[in-house]
């Protein structure tokens, strides 16, 4: 089995995207299906399930989403075995823009869009830096000097991605990507994986619940900012 | 390469480099002055603005010197791209496309079929130099030979630029800042003159004018379009450009496609405005997914283009009387159509 992390800031398209490249997987008989994780809501669930994908949802509520993937997703391929998929895509929105659910050994896409400004490249971490795919969205509203000047800011951020253009309506590049997610490596378990990078910690009091403001109430990982 | 860069200064760096700054930008900014040297910056940077930029030392390290090669090789001479080459394969039945039609770079080749014939998925055999791996099982060669397949996923060597109808600027900036981000990109030189002469252009095709200092966004839709052109022309590395149409407004259509041939590109175009067709050297025709035809414009159908442009010079006329308030009493056609 395969197993395909994607993963990219909210409103990207990473969806419409997955769907496409699902569709043109399913032509070649492939069973793939998805888990989705989030936050606190989605409604991504009927949208897969209107086009016959199997998809699980998981929401991580008050906990780290990027913490919530890593203790989710062993279980996550055994649920993918059991329904014997060909191939399982996780997707996540990286909502600190530091979230990188991307896995050593496993293939990683990140999913951004032409609209999120010149500069987005820059802002992204390991979720862009760390990915073997860089998929642009939203080209076909953008000018092609745009377009251009975009994929160069996504090279210069991650040099050796491959950067490909999809089309999350007419579905344009998604076969090809599809052609290119055949050939990731297969996977069977996860046991002694390593993330590609470590997740942002805390464990400040907050963490545990504390909502009052003041010195007297911060406790354990706190950063101060340098206003001096 | 590391041992060269490694023992330069940070200043040294960007004097022989300047694009080296843009990787910096990113990364914290060191008190040290910038007299210190490349590796001496790097093992500098403390265990926790790793964290925070999400990337340990040594990726870093490899991502800077990955970041250099590839910034060096955006100024490499490319392939230069004579031709392209379409080997038909099959319609949406199976039938067989049985074709073979190379076009020149210069040329401008009109595509006409109707909606959901299989326009698109022709461009996008040519956008993903198809190799038999498409619903087509087309085959596409560049200057006669099988392609080098890192043109796919590269951004320096994209054969493809798209002009599509709606062609808007989202980012906040004048048209001449516009242009000089868009030259850096391509590690140019003379950003100047190319941007004097890209703005020179545009001007030129839109007819109403615009300065430098004028804010993308604020460009009309023609004016938009003209220096949308201008600047895929001098600026896209792209040897083939895709026009899904082009609008008649506020354009001079005819030079716009002339300065992109002048510039030798290849221009692929889905259009069924007679005159664009009529401008190309050939027309492919597409039905059932499959390209059933390809006509050469002849000289019959080029000396109607004489006609239909003073059709279209009339309509322009018309249109102009409308919007300066006029009106529309009697149109005389004084066009002698045989």
């Amino acid at each position: 089995m395969q197993l395909i992390t994607v993963a990219g800031p909210p409103s990207a398209g990473k969806t419409s995207v997955i769907i496409k490249i699902i569709e043109a997987l399913q032509d070649e008989k492939l069973k793939v299906g998805v888990v989705k994780f989030d936050c606190l809501s989605t409604q991504d669930q009927i949208l897969y399930q209107k086009k016959g994908i199997e998809a699980k949802i998981g929401l991580s509520g008050n906990i780290c989403p990027d913490h919530f993937f890593v203790s989710n997703i062993q279980d996550c391929l055994a649920w993918a075995q059991k329904n014997k998929l060909d191939l399982l895509i996780t997707e996540s929105a990286g909502l600190c823009n530091r979230c990188s659910p991307h896995i050593r050994n496993v293939m990683a896409v990140c999913v951004i869009d032409n609209l999120s400004g010149v500069n987005t490249p820059r802002k992204v971490g390991p979720m862009l830096k760390l990915a073997d795919i860089v998929i642009i969205t939203k080209g076909d509203i953008v000018s092609q000097a745009e377009r251009e000047v975009f994929a160069f800011r996504v090279k210069q951020a991650n040099p050796s991605a491959m950067i490909v253009h999809v089309n999350g309506i007419t579905g344009q590049g998604a076969r090809e990507v599809g052609q290119m997610f055949k050939k990731s490596e297969s996977v069977e378990s996860l046991t002694d994986y390593h993330l590609r990078f470590s997740m942002p910690a805390a464990t400040c009091s907050y963490c545990l619940g504390q909502t009052r403001i003041g010195q007297n109430f911060q406790m354990g990982n706190v950063r101060k900012m340098d206003l001096s | 390469m590391w041992d060269s860069l490694s023992l330069m200064t940070l200043k040294q760096l960007f004097s022989k480099y300047p694009y080296a700054m843009d990787f910096f930008s990113s990364l914290p900014n060191l008190q040290q002055s910038e007299e210190c040297s490349v590796a001496q910056y790097f093992a500098a940077i403390e265990e926790d603005a790793l964290q925070d930029l999400g990337i340990g030392r040594q990726e870093l390290l490899d991502q800077f010197l990955l970041f250099m090669i590839q910034m060096e090789k955006l100024k490499e001479d490319k392939i230069k791209i004579q031709s392209i080459t379409i080997l038909g394969g099959n319609d949406k039945y199976g039938k067989s496309e049985e074709i073979e039609l190379t076009i020149q770079a210069g040329e401008i080749v009109c595509i006409v079929g109707p909606t959901g014939s299989g326009k698109s998925r022709l461009l996008a055999d040519i956008e993903w130099v198809a190799q038999e791996d498409t619903p087509t099982n087309r085959k596409i060669l560049i200057n006669g030979q099988l392609p080098d397949m890192k043109c796919r996923y590269s951004v320096e060597h994209k054969l493809v630029a798209q002009l599509s109808q709606n062609m808007n600027f989202i980012m906040d900036l004048t048209v001449d800042e516009f242009v000089s981000m868009h030259a850096e990109s391509r590690m140019l030189e003379n950003i100047e003159e190319i941007k004097s002469h890209i703005i020179a252009k545009a001007n030129e095709l839109a007819g109403e004018q615009f300065t430098p200092d004028t804010p993308i966004t604020s460009l009309s839709g023609g004016q938009s379009r003209a220096l949308m052109i201008a600047d895929t022309a001098y600026l896209s590395s792209s040897p083939i450009v895709l026009i899904d149409e082009i609008e008649n407004a506020g354009i001079d259509r005819q030079k716009a496609l002339r300065l992109l041939i002048d510039k030798q590109k290849i221009v692929l175009m889905a259009t069924h405005d007679p005159i664009l067709a009529l401008m190309g050297d050939k027309r492919i025709v597409i039905k059932n997914g499959g390209i059933c035809r390809v006509i050469e414009t002849s000289e019959k159908e080029r000396e109607n283009l004489v006609t239909l442009t003073r059709i279209d010079q009339k309509m322009l006329a018309i249109r102009e009387l409308l919007r300066s308030g006029g009106q529309i009493d009697n149109i005389l056609l004084d066009i002698q159509i045989t």
